[in-house]
């Protein structure tokens, strides 16, 4: 019940906190992909850290074995990760477009062009 | 090989198989073909799952005959075949109609990638409802979602795409904090079936990380399903999405939202839990009025008519999870039939804007002046509906709202009761806005002038009118299944 045995859970909370802020706060579209992306990675941590044991195998039927770590969150996570990868992708490919159509990314002048035409569809 | 045996399995796999199809054949009405015929039989399946959860009880499929809780369960029940009615009816509508609506809207070359966006999205939506597995309900919901960002950003106007990317944040947000409240979930009991999930949770209900769990399962759903204050995602989306979009959104997606909540409430964590360890019912109940009450007074003020809808469904969200709040039989009755009439009713307006939009090419207010002139099937349509979404007897409406005041009664809040019909005055204001434009009003340079919307877009858009009167008076499917599913959830486990 040391610092360092909760220290995965202090980063997870650093990460998740972090990359909220940075969502929140930051008018950049991509920075608020990169945001959303490390608040994800800390779901990564939190699920991946705790099915670590100290000196676990893999779950092994045998005398030898007696501590097994959990594969299940790895398969789990391994699931998460290809959706974040395919969120940063779709996010990234809409940014591109709103480049394109807006000549920025950046929220506060893409919002005045907005604010300005009036030409609503 | 097709038998009754492995619908459940079927009633996802085909629409999420058709996807990458429709992307390989690239010919429009090839693409268009293909969509619809899945969408035809994604609908038979859940009427037939309906029907045999109905005779026989709650239907359980272990996939790839994984035994339940190790492999991925399909679970259908009394709530969940309900849904996926609603959700498949609403799909099979919306595939017939977007073949005229997608050619006028998007460029040629879009037009198969919409309907695979479309098969993924609707069989995203299907697995959510369907999967009795906490985590496969979180990959369903991230399917549903990233093809519904992309359907939202394939808008016409340029707005459309910021309007994709502000839901990409805010949805992905809220699937993140549902994957949080799933993953504690899994370290407080070490599995991840619902129906497992239930029965562990009573030994460890004491532990602050179930109540974690709980917290960030609920604010994750509250924004996907755009409960009020986390519902600003929503006004642009329906917006400026194409016209079949917003009423395929309007009528699923939110929806299905509320279904994963009250299934997490009632199902896996269990009322008493849910209510006794937290105050979320009080937390629900405050909300839920507050987006009636600023959502319908906002919708009174909009300058078009997708917008003026658009909050109306988040007004018309705050009835459904006003009656989860209330989390008695009546409540839960109202939520569960309030989520299958507001889905039709918005569907059948949503759709109907769409003949506006097809013949005027937008959908402002102005639009609406003397509509009931050159367009008197759409107007007399949007009255209907109208009368709906106000909740006047012989509409859908009317029998969700009444059981939403019996609801607030057995509480004895009366005021909540009161609140219930005095808000309903709201909604009769915007809509009586609309009727006095369309049939008061001399018509305009801005209304559209070249006739009646194409019956390929009226018919549909009728089909959902039509069902907004039948289940006003008919109420043994909507008003039955939902008594069944709320007798069900509160009945104690799945």
């Amino acid at each position: 019940m040391t610092f360092a045995g909760h220290y995965t859970y202090w980063m997870t909370v650093v990460l998740m906190v972090g990359g909220l802020y940075i969502v929140i706060a930051r008018g950049n579209l991509v920075k608020k992909l990169i945001g959303l992306a490390i608040f994800q990675t800390s779901v990564y941590l939190l699920y991946i850290a705790p099915g670590k044991l100290i000196g676990g195998t893999a779950p092994i039927v045998s005398e030898a074995f007696k501590v097994y770590s959990n594969p299940l969150p790895h398969v789990l996570i391994l699931t998460a990760i290809v959706v974040g990868v395919a969120t940063l992708a779709l996010g990234l490919a809409i940014a591109v477009r709103i480049r394109e159509a807006y000549g920025s990314i950046e929220e506060d002048e893409i919002l005045a062009v907005n604010g300005s035409d009036e030409d609503r569809a | 090989m097709l038998s009754a045996e492995h619908l459940p399995a079927l009633q996802v796999a085909v629409p999420l198989a058709a996807a990458p199809l429709i992307v390989l054949i690239r010919r429009p009405g090839a693409a268009w073909a293909i969509a619809a015929a899945v969408a035809a039989f994604a609908f038979a399946c859940s009427v037939m799952l309906a029907w045999r959860v109905a005779a026989e009880g709650v239907l359980s499929y272990a996939l790839g005959s994984w035994a339940p809780p190790w492999g991925i369960e399909y679970r259908v029940d009394a709530l969940s075949a309900f849904v996926l009615v609603l959700v498949a009816s609403i799909g099979a509508v919306a595939a017939i109609y977007a073949r005229r609506s997608i050619a006028a809207e998007l460029p040629v070359e879009q037009h198969y990638l919409f309907y695979a966006m479309f098969s993924l999205c609707l069989a995203g939506l299907l697995g959510m409802t369907i999967t009795g597995d906490a985590f496969n309900l979180f990959v369903f919901m991230e399917i549903s979602s990233l093809s519904m960002y992309v359907l939202i950003a394939l808008g016409s106007h340029r707005r459309a795409l910021l309007a994709g990317f502000q839901y990409l944040i805010l949805g992905t947000i809220g699937a993140t904090c549902f994957v949080i409240g799933v993953g504690l979930l899994y370290l407080s009991t070490g599995t991840l079936n619902m129906a497992d999930l239930a029965e562990r949770l009573q030994h460890v209900r004491d532990l602050r990380p179930v109540l974690t769990a709980l917290a960030f399962l609920t604010v994750g759903m509250s924004l996907k399903l755009a409960l009020f204050p986390l519902h600003l995602w929503l006004p642009n989306a329906y917006t400026y999405a194409p016209s079949v979009v917003s009423a395929f959104l309007a009528a699923t997606a939110t929806k299905v939202a509320i279904y994963v909540l009250m299934r997490f409430y009632f199902t896996v964590f269990g009322e008493r839990l849910v209510l006794e360890a937290l105050p979320m019912s009080e937390i629900l109940i405050a909300l839920s009025v507050l987006a009636i009450v600023t959502a319908s007074l906002v919708a009174v003020f909009q300058e078009d008519l997708k917008r003026m809808f658009a909050y109306s469904s988040v007004a018309q969200i705050g009835y459904i999870t006003l009656g989860v709040g209330l989390a008695n039989t009546p409540g839960l009755t109202a939520a569960t039939v309030h989520l299958f009439n507001h889905g039709i009713t918005k569907g059948a307006i949503f759709l109907l804007l769409g003949g506006v939009a097809f013949r005027a090419g937008r959908t402002g207010f102005d639009c609406a002046a003397g509509l009931a002139r050159t367009m008197p099937f759409t107007a007399f349509g949007m009255v209907i509906a109208g009368l709906s979404l106000i909740g006047v007897p012989g509409t859908a409406g009317f029998t969700s709202k009444w059981y939403l005041v019996l609801g607030a009664i057995e509480l004895g809040q009366w005021w909540l009761a009161a609140l219930v019909v005095a808000t309903s005055l709201i909604a009769v204001a915007y809509v009586w806005r609309f009727v006095e434009a369309a049939y008061l009003n001399e018509p305009t340079a801005a209304t559209p002038r070249a006739g009646e919307a194409p019956l390929s877009l009226l018919v549909p858009a009728w089909v959902l009118v039509a069902a907004c009167v039948v289940f006003g008076f008919e109420t043994s499917f909507n008003v039955g299944g939902a008594r069944a599913a709320a007798e069900m959830l509160l009945g104690g486990g799945p």
